[in-house]
């Protein structure tokens, strides 16, 4: 060839001058105009532009943060919160935690004490059965429990109760208990009991931001953390008379922050009576009489008379509510899911259970997130594969179509968008059902006997069939638009070069098509995933997927942890997979559309 | 290049049409032989079924009506992949999955050739177009004129003895394009290959051509080596498509022994050369080479018609001038003169006489 031909490779063949061109920028960055490197002021004036891209989005990310991803990380955190034990009974559980449950011994006396004054609380505020709820989940029992003893507890020391408020009439007036209990430096006293039953009736405090939004923008109502109890409590009281200051403030608070009460007009509960007959008994009565308030006369008398009167241990009168107080395992129960935070959402959505020994498979007949989870995975790849052996074909035919049938073609496709999706799958259920349609066809035609009518429905048959139905568009549309970028002159160009028409196929169309494929494989798989409606009209108890289960957490059980912790392994199962197809065929290679 | 019989020919288009619809044809009758080692262009405007007929050559399209033969054997029934004719297209088609040395072997593997004699020919290719370092390149990573290259060199590595190009330069720019229309004619002349070459570039179908055909209208105008077709145009079609010509409107007069007189619609008379016209009274347009009209009257020979003419506009162009007149009422005849040391300068407004030869002046047909 003449030396005029080397004119166009010139332009991009690497030559030893440019290979030192090259070295040299790297070593002595180029600069711009005004002497700072090249790169920093590119930079800065990207950085600009940046910012001001950002401002243009801004409002729409923060919605899609807000409602996309906000969602997400709670259900996250809820898969492993767990601060309802230690909200509800915070003087138990940090009691409990001296207590060893490997050994088969009961909890001490102060454990039952401390489980006294708590649950009482919890029942007045009405929280007690929430947690028996919780903690039933793991220890199936506990619940009726917590009921049970919550309507005893009024009961509890009943006599010593009975006697204060014969002692003289005074005890039996708000008023006086009041003036009791009132006094000077109790400030902080009020707000750690403040903390604790806020935290107990799940009332959050206000934020320094909603403290702003309020003092500036809006009239709000006054925040949970201000609002006037309508007492002092008294430091001399605290010191001398600690369990009943105590439960006088828990009253208390609850009284005006729940019930919307004036604690000048109630009677306190029953364990104010018993705190203060605990307490008396715990005082000598030098201390009593040295109280500066009037009622100390009082308090002496009351304690001379108080100790004729018998009082039952804790621990009995609960063994006398429910025998399960005195056995381990309810305390066990509380002590395990004691912490804030709870890896048994997760260990249960693994089938496994936290014993003291650590964790621990369930027994085998107990297991079924696992199967479930395998099957989840079985059927969802069954379906994308059959979608895509059904959509191939027709996504085909759809790019290689004249203009005009393939858009009719096209709305064919569609079609099952525009009807209900209960319908279709109902629908289904009329096709394949023992007396259904294809059926009572195969019998007809004498292809299957009356009586061994074939089972297709409410088993993972039936699941497949018409999942794969639901899904084939999410298939066939990122198909068909790789398919129609292909231009007819490649398969032409193969054509030409003697490759036969599967060849042709094989070596040059089906390679391009495949980020198709792959687009549609992931649509079609990650949807059916976490498909819910569908299995639970069709699947009977073979075909379900992980996701009816969660739907049963969410709606029937009520156990949202586990329904978290379900979603959550879901979708950690979606991130690998999606992570295992970037590394195996690269995500560059997929491509929705043009 | 003279016209070939049949009994050489190497392709050959026997009474050709091709219609889409059922309603309209956009190949009419087409007929066509080309020998062996010939370079043809089909040169037309968009639309005149250039890329049809080079379709229905390559299989890809089959003829409505009439034979194609290849090798002296009609082609109709043999599908594409084994008609064995290169083909390059506008948009190159180099498959973006498989480098640029996979392409290359593409063709080669489906033939079964073994691996080492694959690679020679694959090696061999690519230095024939100079593209020897960049087999381990996708196509996307190279620049549109090596694409063509490549494309040039897949279509050439099976050694076919046909290749077919449609519009493969139409996407380069000029620079480019006339250095690859270069090297394609040469590497065809080199290689002894025929071509058929698709283009609507005229100075492209005139530069790399042994004969060119010009379609219009799904039919031959005419099919001619470029200089018969550049200086004796057989239609006015073919006149007005191929180069710059003026027309001159009229009625033939007189018609005899090659000449003939045509009364223009402007009243003069003037001689000129019958080509497809046969009687008096019939309508015609006079067609004449922008560079073949002279000014100096000494300059023309016995027998030169003269006109008035008046300056209407001067252009210089370096290498020529161009001057625009009115000549018999029409503002549009151009003429173009050598820029020569003796050359006179035109003035706008300028009154002077033109003539021609009358061999030089083309009286065709008028549609
Ligand atoms: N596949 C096709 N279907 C229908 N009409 C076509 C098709 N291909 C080309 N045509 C029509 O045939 C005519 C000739 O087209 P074509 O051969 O591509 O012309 P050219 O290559 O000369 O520009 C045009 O009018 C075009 O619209
Ligand atoms: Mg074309």
């Amino acid at each position: 060839m003449s030396d005029a031909t080397s004119n166009a490779n010139t332009i991009d063949a690497p030559t030893p001058e440019k290979g030192i061109a090259a070295a040299e920028a790297k070593n002595n960055p180029v600069l711009a105009a005004d002497g700072t490197p090249l790169k920093k002021s590119l930079r800065r004036a990207l950085r600009a532009q940046k910012l001001r891209a950002l401002m243009l989005i801004a409002p729409l990310l923060i919605f899609v943060l807000v409602t996309f991803i906000a969602p997400i990380l709670d259900m996250l955190f809820r898969s492993i919160e767990n601060q309802i034990v230690s909200d509800t009974l915070p003087r138990t559980t940090s009691q409990l935690s001296e207590w060893d449950p490997a050994t088969d011994e009961l909890p001490p006396e102060a454990v039952y004490e401390a489980f006294y004054y708590d649950l009482f609380a919890a029942v007045e505020a009405r929280q007690h059965t929430r947690l028996g709820q919780r903690l039933n989940y793991e220890n199936t029992g506990v619940s009726s429990l917590f009921r049970g003893s919550g309507r005893d507890l009024d009961d509890f020391r009943e006599d010593q109760v009975e006697y204060i408020e014969d002692f003289s009439p005074e005890w039996e007036d708000a008023g006086y208990w009041l003036s009791l209990m009132s006094g000077e430096g109790g400030e902080d006293f009020l707000d750690t009991r403040r903390d604790a039953i806020l935290a107990l009736i799940r009332e959050s405090k206000r934020s320094p931001l909603g403290d702003l939004w309020c003092a500036t923008i809006a009239t709000c109502a006054t925040a949970p953390e201000d609002i006037d109890i309508g007492y002092t409590p008294s430091a001399e009281v605290i010191d001398l008379l600690p369990r009943t200051s105590e439960a006088y403030a828990d009253f208390a608070l609850i009284t005006v922050l729940e019930e919307e009460d004036s604690i000048a007009e109630e009677e306190p509960w029953e364990a104010v009576y018993v705190a203060l007959a605990q307490d008396l008994a715990e005082t000598p009565e030098s201390e009593l009489a040295a109280f500066s308030g009037p009622q100390a006369q009082a308090l002496v008398d009351l304690k001379a008379g108080l100790a004729d009167v018998e009082a039952q241990s804790f621990r009995d009168l609960f063994a006398q509510s429910d025998d399960d107080w005195v056995t381990p395992s309810p305390w066990r129960t509380i002590q395990t899911y004691a912490p804030a935070y709870t890896t048994g959402y997760f260990l249960n959505a693994a089938d496994m259970q936290k014993t003291p020994d650590g964790p621990e498979f369930r027994p085998e007949n107990e297991r079924i997130y696992g199967l479930l989870l395998q099957r989840t995975m079985f059927l969802s790849l069954t379906i994308t594969f059959s979608c895509i052996l059904l959509g191939y074909p027709i996504a085909y035919l759809l790019s290689n179509l004249p203009m005009r049938t393939a858009n009719l073609l096209m709305i064919l496709v569609l079609l099952p968008f525009w009807t209900s999706l209960l319908v279709r799958t109902s629908a289904w259920k009329v096709m394949l059902q023992q007396q259904g349609v294809i059926n009572d066809v195969l019998v007809w035609l004498g292809l299957v006997g009356d009586g061994s009518r074939l089972v297709m429905i409410n088993n993972q048959f039936g699941t497949i069939v018409a999942m794969t139905h639901i899904l084939l568009p999410f298939m066939i549309l990122p198909m068909y638009s790789v398919m129609s970028t292909i231009p007819p002159s490649y398969v032409r160009a193969a054509k030409s070069l003697g490759a036969t028409n599967w060849t042709t196929f094989w070596r040059v169309y089906f390679p391009q098509s495949v980020p198709g494929i792959g687009a549609g494989s992931i649509l079609v798989f990650i949807l059916s995933i976490g498909y819910y409606i569908t299995p639970e009209i069709v699947g009977g108890t073979t075909g379900t997927f992980i996701s009816n289960r969660i739907a049963y957490h969410i709606s029937s059980s009520l156990n949202w942890g586990l329904a978290a912790a379900l979603g959550s392994i879901l979708l950690v199962v979606v991130l690998a997979l999606y992570w295992a197809y970037d590394r195996i065929v690269g995500i560059d290679n997929v491509k929705l559309g043009g | 290049m003279a016209e070939q019989g049949n009994g050489e020919a190497f392709v050959a288009f026997e009474r050709v049409q091709k219609s889409y619809d059922g309603e309209t044809l956009v190949v009419k009758d087409l007929n066509l032989s080309m020998p062996k080692g010939e370079f043809l262009t089909m040169l037309g405007p968009s639309g005149s079924g250039k890329t049809t007929c080079l379709m229905m050559l390559a299989g890809f399209e089959t003829a409505t009506h009439g034979d194609i033969l290849l090798d002296g054997v009609s082609i109709n029934n043999i599908p594409p992949h084994k008609r064995g004719i290169g083909m390059v297209f506008q948009n190159y088609a180099l498959f973006p999955h498989m480098t640029v040395a996979e392409n290359l072997a593409f063709p080669l593997e489906v033939r079964k050739i073994g691996k080492a004699e694959r690679e020679k020919k694959v090696r061999h290719a690519l230095d024939m177009v100079q593209m020897g370092e960049f087999g381990n390149r996708r196509p996307a990573q190279l620049s549109g004129g090596q694409q063509q290259r490549i494309a040039l060199a897949r279509a050439l590595v099976f050694e076919p003895e046909l290749v077919l190009m449609d519009e493969p330069l139409g996407a380069l720019d000029k620079q480019l394009r006339e250095h690859m229309q270069f090297e394609i004619t040469n590497l065809a002349h080199d290689l002894g290959i025929t071509v058929v070459y698709v283009t609507h570039d005229q100075t492209e179908a005139l530069t790399m051509s042994d004969r060119v055909a010009v379609f219009n209208d799904g039919r031959i105008q005419q099919l001619a080596a470029p200089d018969e077709l550049y200086e004796r145009p057989q239609n006015s079609f073919v006149a007005q498509f191929i180069g710059e010509n003026n027309t001159l409107e009229g009625t033939i007069q007189d018609i005899a022994d090659g000449r003939c007189t045509v009364r223009l619609d402007g009243g003069e008379l003037i001689d000129a050369n019958p080509i497809n016209v046969t009687k008096p009274g019939e309508r015609t347009r006079v067609s004449i080479r922008p560079e073949r009209v002279e000014i100096n009257k000494d300059r023309l020979g016995e027998g030169a018609h003269t006109l008035k003419a008046k300056v209407l506009e001067f252009v210089y162009m370096g290498d020529i001038f161009r001057t625009r007149l009115r000549v018999a009422g029409k503002d549009d005849f151009v003429i173009k003169t050598r820029n020569a040391p003796d050359q006179v300068r035109l003035k706008p407004g300028q009154d002077i006489e033109i003539g021609w030869m009358p061999e030089d002046c083309r009286a065709l047909d008028a549609h």
